[in-house]
């Protein structure tokens, strides 16, 4: 991995103030191409306010950032076309079948008829859920949603996929099974950027930042996080830096 | 008397099955944990037990009470704290505090000493209206609203969901000092390294329980033989585990995979087959397992 190269996402001091709450604080990073780049932190150390300026739904208050090559204060409309997103609070529309939701989705992120035709094709294929085209989403194992779900988030081959917490409340085979979609992503060459409160799930990404009231305290790759903070599992380095925070969390 | 009965109790939502038959007991004092994925029958079966909703069959009783016939009885002697923050947002940390305790026929000085080790926490912002508090403290907040009329036994609908790990660490703190108390407490959770924390639990699918145990008793019953296997290159690595005939299970277990393998089949070959799949530097260990080993063999996945 080329690392200078091939920069989707770079962040320079980037800062998001609320008053005189400074939400996050002077954060650098930069994520490389095809990367898994697990974004950790204690509820209420400002994941979501970062995640939501790189997805280029909030301005930030100060700093630098880019995003597949767009700038987080002018081209945030570039950025959410180039992006995918998925959270595990809210993916895929229950009342819908599995077909109207893929035309929905690809409805949005601009593809045009033929190729949400053949895109929802080769998907459902690829899902083996050729025999569920018709289906209401609601009707669908849990576990299925979210193969979807995710599958309709680099439906439109974006540059970088955005998961919020993908795998909270599931089993822990769905769990492990959605990881090996990830990794399938990440090898097409998707950056994925995701959040998490399985420590286990961090030790899956090839690096992990940790927030702390705001800023990045910790960032590296699991193996280098666990030797600096001599610990044996990555829920031990967490628990030490997220014991640290003056914060009261959210 | 036992804190919780029940018995063969179903429920079903028009042809969804949610409860297909469920049985066991909580002695009074005991924190029992159930675990299991979301859709699995968890806030079903905590609605039937709290008399929010009727069992299509079956029966169960709450502190020797008919979940049916005493259920304006059980309403006074139970604590619900649901998965939805369901406090008044418009009213503030210690007005919700005090309409609760009104509703139960009590003051907050009564118990107070029940709650004070939560509510010390909240108590700097009790003047702030309960919709403007951060996700941790709605959830201290509510759990002093479940607890201020002294419930015997308190039903907490995953509590925990969406919380980071020191923040989940620190409310399983807050639940052990409870029991103390002599609450038994019934915790659902989606979290499998919780079930190390309670007395008991029971594993839950699909509307049915895999088994009923200790988490020791629950480890221990696992039969199959299961190593956890390293080496350069983990994701190849999975997929190739998968390949070999004599390993029945590989999944990715943090930093290292979790294997199952037929009776017979050794380490050594083990890393005989993958060296010549190209692995080198292999490293396979005998290892207990965990509760998510358990749960996974258990419900057949």
């Amino acid at each position: 991995m080329n690392m200078e190269n091939n920069i989707v996402i770079h962040t320079d001091k980037l800062t998001k103030k609320f008053g005189d709450f400074t939400a996050v604080d002077h954060i650098s990073f930069d994520v490389a191409q095809g990367e898994i780049f697990g974004f950790l932190g204690a509820n209420g150390a400002g994941k979501t306010t970062a995640m939501r300026m790189l997805c280029g739904l909030s301005k930030p208050t100060s700093g630098k950032g880019t995003v597949a090559g767009f700038d987080v204060y002018t081209q945030s409309e570039d950025i959410k076309k180039n992006i995918g997103y998925m959270s595990q609070k809210f993916s895929l529309y229950e009342d819908l079948k599995v077909w109207e939701n893929i035309r929905l989705f690809g409805g949005i992120y601009g593809m045009n008829d033929k190729q949400i035709a053949e895109g929802t094709d080769r998907m459902l294929e690829s899902l083996d859920f050729t025999q569920e085209r018709d289906t209401l989403v609601k009707a669908l194992p849990l576990g299925w949603k979210q193969k979807l779900a995710f599958s309709l988030a680099i439906f439109h081959h974006p540059k970088i996929v955005f998961l919020d917490e993908p795998t909270g409340g599931v089993d822990p085979a769905t769990r492990r099974k959605f990881w090996e979609l990830i990794y399938d992503a990440a090898e097409d060459g998707i950056t994925v950027f995701v959040t998490t409160h399985y420590m286990d799930e961090a030790e899956y990404c090839n690096r992990v930042s940790i927030m702390v009231d705001g800023r990045i305290d910790a960032l590296d790759s699991p193996s280098n996080l666990k030797k600096q903070y001599c610990a044996d599992s990555m829920d031990e380095v967490f628990t030490k830096l997220a014991r640290k925070a003056q914060r009261t969390g959210d | 008397m036992t804190a919780v009965s029940a018995i063969d109790l179903e429920k079903s939502y028009g042809k969804v099955a949610a409860l297909k038959g469920v049985g066991f007991d909580v002695a009074p004092g005991e924190l029992f944990g159930i675990i299991g994925p979301d859709g699995a029958g968890k806030t079903t079966l905590f609605r039937i037990l709290t008399t929010l909703i009727l069992a299509d069959k079956g029966s169960a009783s709450v502190v020797g009470l008919d979940v049916v016939n005493d259920y304006k009885e059980i309403r006074k002697k139970v604590g619900y704290m649901p998965g939805r923050f369901s406090l008044y947002q418009d009213l503030t940390v210690e007005e919700n505090l005090k309409f609760f305790a009104t509703l139960f026929n009590t003051t907050i000085e009564q118990n107070y000493y029940l709650i004070k080790d939560i509510y010390v926490q909240i108590e700097p912002f009790k003047k702030r209206r309960a919709g403007a508090l951060s996700g941790g403290m709605k959830q201290k907040l509510a759990l002093c609203c479940a607890l201020i009329h002294k419930p015997e036994v308190l039903f907490l609908d995953e509590p925990t969901t969406g919380v980071d790990p020191v923040s989940r660490k620190e409310f399983w703190e807050m639940l052990r000092r409870l029991k103390e108390q002599g609450i038994a407490i019934l915790v659902s959770t989606p979290y499998m390294d919780e079930a190390s924390l309670c007395d008991r639990i029971a594993l839950v699918d699909d509307g049915t329980f895999l088994g009923i145990d200790t988490p020791r008793g629950i480890v221990d019953s696992y039969k199959e033989i299961i190593w956890s296997v390293k080496a350069p290159g983990m994701p190849k690595l999975l997929k190739a585990l998968r390949t070999i005939p004599e390993v029945k299970t590989a999944f990715a277990f943090g930093d290292v995979h979790h294997v199952t393998v037929k009776s017979g089949y050794t380490m050594d070959m083990l890393k005989s087959d993958l060296g010549q799949k190209g692995f080198r530097d292999v490293e396979v260990e005998k290892i207990t397992p965990n509760i998510e080993d358990a749960y996974m063999l258990l419900a057949g996945k």
